[in-house]
């Protein structure tokens, strides 16, 4: 009686030491780092240069640093502590201006635990510090920008095939749509069949009233929420590219429901300069380039610049000439996505912009076939900055050029830039399209955790989990003797194994959370108290020992099963209703009522067989 | 030594008319103050800003600070309804306002530390929240309805285990609870937040785990016991689980002193909503739950077509659990 066949031991066992080897990881701590990755939608690479920049730079300065690696993607330097950090922090970024500086809190995992996948777990704001911000996208001006579009296109559309329109105009009115009123029966027919094949997207009614014909346009139920989807994702884009401007590790943007967005940077402080950032409005321009390659660089040189024609640079540095006149602003463009062009079979990104920019960008193709056009970013910055006690707002604009291509034939609404590397031609698309935010965004929800106080937090939850176990455990020990040091044993793996999740789910540690294992703590027991109260009692019945042991296990195993159960349905709940903390306690409480499962009754009972199972015994020590 | 066995034999049904009594009038007052606070100021509980939206601001000072002459800075210099105190220590102060216009450009969060910064002294934002007024309204409406969704979902899950009177039972000691510890923090203006309500939401589970154990030999008993009264059945099951209850509920009460001492200010409502929690929901489980069920007239009979459950008996162990006795 109370054995365990070999494969059940070998199981215990098996679990005990992968959960032990991910656990593992959060024992190693953090190293202070600063990490260098290219700019987003850049060509740059980290190759050899930019380590020996790095080197270099940190040698004249006089910085020791511990360790540099490098991936593709990024260098990471680590230091001894956080005031060489620091100090680096400032030089690498004035030395690497091209590249996105960030500090950093590098796991200090030995490579071969972090080969195996293993990694310490993710800790949420409240615990290093940062700031977290909830924006709400305002839906409503996404749709009413993207009728007015729409009611420029008609324009154009109706003005194009000949068809005479007494008014067109979005309706102010609650609920939106377009309207469009004809004189005629059959123009309004005629109007309508057209309408229907350029745009499926429109839900069209006819309203008509004596010598007036209408129709009354709505998007469609899917066309509405393809907007929403297309608003909110652009926005998303466009935030993440300028998360990356901020120089900020391990940024998380995520979409909450079906019109917010997330915004977490650990360890940013500043919340004004990363309101600013946030906030910014971007844009592009296209204009024609003006002469030769050669009278760029003499322009450049000798900073005369020609009447009609304004001096560029290109993100590399070079200089290029453009025609003054504009010929499509950024506001025009409806849409871009990166594509492969089909005769070339050459990676490009496709534009397409509305109306009145189609017709403008005809018209000047027409004449520049074979002409090199340029697209040039522009970007609008508000910096605020407290001069004398006295808050002083700057407006500045950047300009670079960012592609340069050959005019291939005349195009109007819809034309693509050729000429690109894969990759830039994602990122240009990438780059048009988060130019600007599709809708704007205001922030309903901000909370910043200072670094100090982050600290602060990981320290009384490390200890009220540590003084919350010995108090369990001594408390078993006292009730239960040597059964209790074995509950006190599975305590012990059931924190093991619920850290080993924590880092495998890379799930949020919060404050709440530490507090959702030192509840668990407290709950844990519960089910070897069950137990163990099962078998004193079984043993008063007059059972033997052996048979205590197996009747106690059989009898509270449902009691414990419905138990945490419904304990489980609470936790749900709470998962399912809370945010950012409190989903964190849901987390690590469910988790601990699943693991506490497998540790008070087979790993305990594991133990008991091993040690007791199959003998006769003359006193249990329960 | 240190506990010998638990064989008792209290007498627990039968002080349940007293113990009905202590509940309801505990009620009672939870009730009142919940109410007599929303008459007086429209406001039954203290919410945190997580439900009334707001800022909040908690600064650190190296030296401890003087609350007077922080309040007069702030009143004096546009806000007025700044609400001061200490958090935790004399060196951390919390500040509250209110819902104001927000400035895109210039938060309040950032005019408050910039005022602080002024006024000489080297203050340290520890944190700053600030929660729209949109967020609020949201937030209590979804938290009600997870506080009902759990008693929903309890209910049937219990009704499905047991017998539809052991559901009504639970469920009664779960209202219990969660209105005694809501109306503790109506009572002591305690700040009710997120954190306070995501603790009642675990007191829920805690107690009905409670709740079960104790029900779970009832209905065991009530097999085993056939010629006795219901009263003594229940009476016989109560003392026969008090060990287990007793050391469930102390060391879970341990850790949650531990918390409530080491855990920090930011998780004191939490610390003492579980606390809270725990003790009543120990309590409930003997009393609320046992004298409801057997208030709305459980008797064996309703227990005895165990046939029923010996469907569960296939898919279940080859053993007799409790519930499967004859």
């Amino acid at each position: 009686m109370n054995h365990y066949p070999l494969w059940k031991y070998l199981l215990i066992a098996a679990v005990i030491f992968v959960c032990g080897l991910y656990a593992l990881p959060n024992l190693f701590g953090n190293d202070p780092a600063v990490q260098i990755s290219p700019a987003y939608a850049r060509d740059t690479k980290i190759d050899d240069t930019v380590q020996e920049t790095v080197e270099t730079t940190l040698k004249e300065a006089k910085l020791s640093f511990t360790r540099i690696e490098r991936t593709s993607r990024q260098l990471l330097v680590r230091f001894k502590n956080t005031n060489t950090q620091l100090k680096a922090y400032s030089i690498l970024r004035e030395a690497l201006s091209d590249y996105v500086v960030a500090q950093n809190l590098a796991p200090a995992t030995p490579d071969w635990l972090t080969g195996l996948g293993g990694m310490p777990m993710y800790l949420g704001l409240d615990l290093r510090g940062g700031v977290h911000f909830l924006m709400q996208v305002d839906m409503e001006t996404a749709i009413r920008q993207d009728e007015e579009t729409y009611v420029e296109e008609l324009r154009t559309l109706f003005r194009e095939k000949k068809l005479r329109y007494k008014g067109i105009n979005r309706v102010i009115k609650e609920g939106g749509g377009i309207q469009v009123t004809f004189a005629a029966l059959e123009i309004r027919n005629k109007a309508k069949k057209l309408i229907k094949k350029h745009y499926d997207d429109l839900v069209i009614v006819e309203k008509d009233r004596v010598g007036e014909y209408r129709l009354y346009m709505t998007f469609s139920e899917k066309a509405l929420i393809e907007n929403r989807q297309k608003a909110l994702e652009q926005n998303i884009t466009t935030l993440r590219n300028r998360v990356n401007e901020l120089g900020v590790s391990e940024p998380v943007i995520q979409r909450q429901g079906d019109e917010r967005i997330v915004v977490q940077l650990p360890g940013v402080q500043d919340t004004a300069r990363a309101k600013e950032i946030l906030g910014a409005t971007a844009t592009l321009e296209f204009r024609m380039t003006s002469d030769t390659r050669e009278k760029w660089f003499e322009v450049e040189r000798t900073k005369k610049v020609p009447i009609n024609a304004r001096l560029y640079h290109e993100r590399d540095g070079n200089p290029v000439l453009l025609k003054r006149r504009v010929i499509v602003t950024g506001d025009q463009i409806t849409d871009a996505a990166a594509t492969i062009d089909q005769r070339s079979a050459q990676p490009a990104t496709t534009i397409r912009l509305d109306s009145r920019g189609g017709k403008k960008m005809l018209q000047t193709t027409r004449k520049n076939v074979g002409k090199p056009m340029a697209v040039v970013f522009i970007e609008y910055h508000i910096e605020t900055k407290m001069i004398n006690g006295k808050k002083v707002t700057t407006r500045s604009k950047t300009e670079e050029v960012i592609n340069v291509a050959t005019i291939q034939e005349e195009f109007s609404k819809n034309f693509q830039i050729t000429g690109l590397t894969s990759s830039e031609a994602n990122n240009l698309a990438l780059l048009l399209r988060a130019g600007a935010l599709k809708a704007p965004m205001e922030i309903i929800e901000e909370r910043t955790i200072g670094p100090s106080l982050g600290q602060e937090n990981i320290d009384l939850g490390l200890l009220s989990i540590m003084l919350g176990f010995l108090a369990v455990m001594l408390f078993m020990w006292l009730r239960y003797k040597t059964f209790g040091l074995v509950a006190d044993l599975a305590l012990l793996m059931n924190v093991v194994i619920l850290v080993a999740l924590l880092s495998l789910l890379q799930a949020t540690l919060t404050l709440p959370g530490m507090a959702g294992i030192v509840l668990t703590l407290g709950m844990a027991v519960d089910a070897n108290v069950l137990i163990f109260e099962k078998i004193r009692e079984e043993i008063a019945n007059g059972n033997s020992h052996q048979s205590s042991i197996h009747l106690g296990y059989e009898k509270a195993f449902i009691t414990i099963f419905d138990a945490n159960l419904t304990t489980l349905i609470a936790a749900v709940m709470l998962f399912s209703f809370g945010t950012g903390p409190i989903k964190g306690f849901a987390i690590t409480l469910s988790l601990g009522i699943i693991t506490s499962m497998f540790t008070a009754i087979m790993f305990t009972r594991g133990l008991i067989n091993f040690f007791y199972g199959g003998r006769k015994l003359a006193k249990l020590p329960v | 030594m240190f506990f010998t066995r638990f064989d008792y034999k209290f007498d627990f049904m039968g002080k349940r008319h007293f113990a009905m009594m202590l509940s309801a009038l505990l009620i009672i007052i939870s009730l009142g103050s919940l109410l007599t606070h929303y008459l007086i100021s429209g406001e039954p509980l203290v919410l945190g800003i997580d439900f009334t939206g707001g800022t909040l601001v908690e600064v650190g000072y190296e030296q401890p600070v003087e609350l007077e002459k922080m309040r007069t800075l702030l009143h004096e210099n546009g806000f007025p309804d700044a609400v001061v105190q200490h958090f935790g220590t004399t060196h951390d102060v919390l500040i509250r306002l209110g819902v104001h216009e927000e400035s895109k450009d210039d938060p309040l969060s950032s005019q408050i530390l910039r005022l602080l910064e002024q006024s000489g002294e080297g203050v340290n934002m520890r944190r700053v929240e600030y929660v729209g007024p949109q967020i609020g309204g949201e937030l209590i409406e979804k938290g009600g309805l997870a506080v009902l969704y759990t008693l929903f979902g309890i209910l049937i899950y219990v009704a499905f285990r047991f017998e539809y009177r052991f559901a009504l039972g639970s469920i009664a000691a779960l209202i219990h609870d969660t209105l005694i510890v809501v109306g503790f923090f109506s009572l002591f203006r305690l700040e009710f937040d997120l954190t306070v309500l995501a603790a009642i939401l675990a007191v829920i589970g805690y107690s009905l785990n409670d709740t079960i154990v104790v029900f779970d030999r009832i209905r065991e008993n009530f097999v085993k016991l056939r010629k006795q009264e219901s009263v003594n059945v229940m009476n016989t099951s109560i003392n026969q689980m008090l060990g287990r209850t007793v050391m469930t509920s102390v060391t879970t009460a341990l850790v949650l002193i531990i918390l409530f001492l080491v855990g920090g200010e930011l998780i004191h409502g939490f610390s003492i909503a579980l606390l809270l929690g725990v003790i009543i929901g120990t309590y409930s489980s003997i009393y609320i739950a046992s004298a409801t069920t057997l208030l709305l007239g459980v008797s064996k009979a309703d227990l005895m077509p165990v046939q029923k459950e010996g469907v569960e008996k296939k898919e279940g162990s080859d053993n007799d659990g409790p519930g499967l006795e004859f």
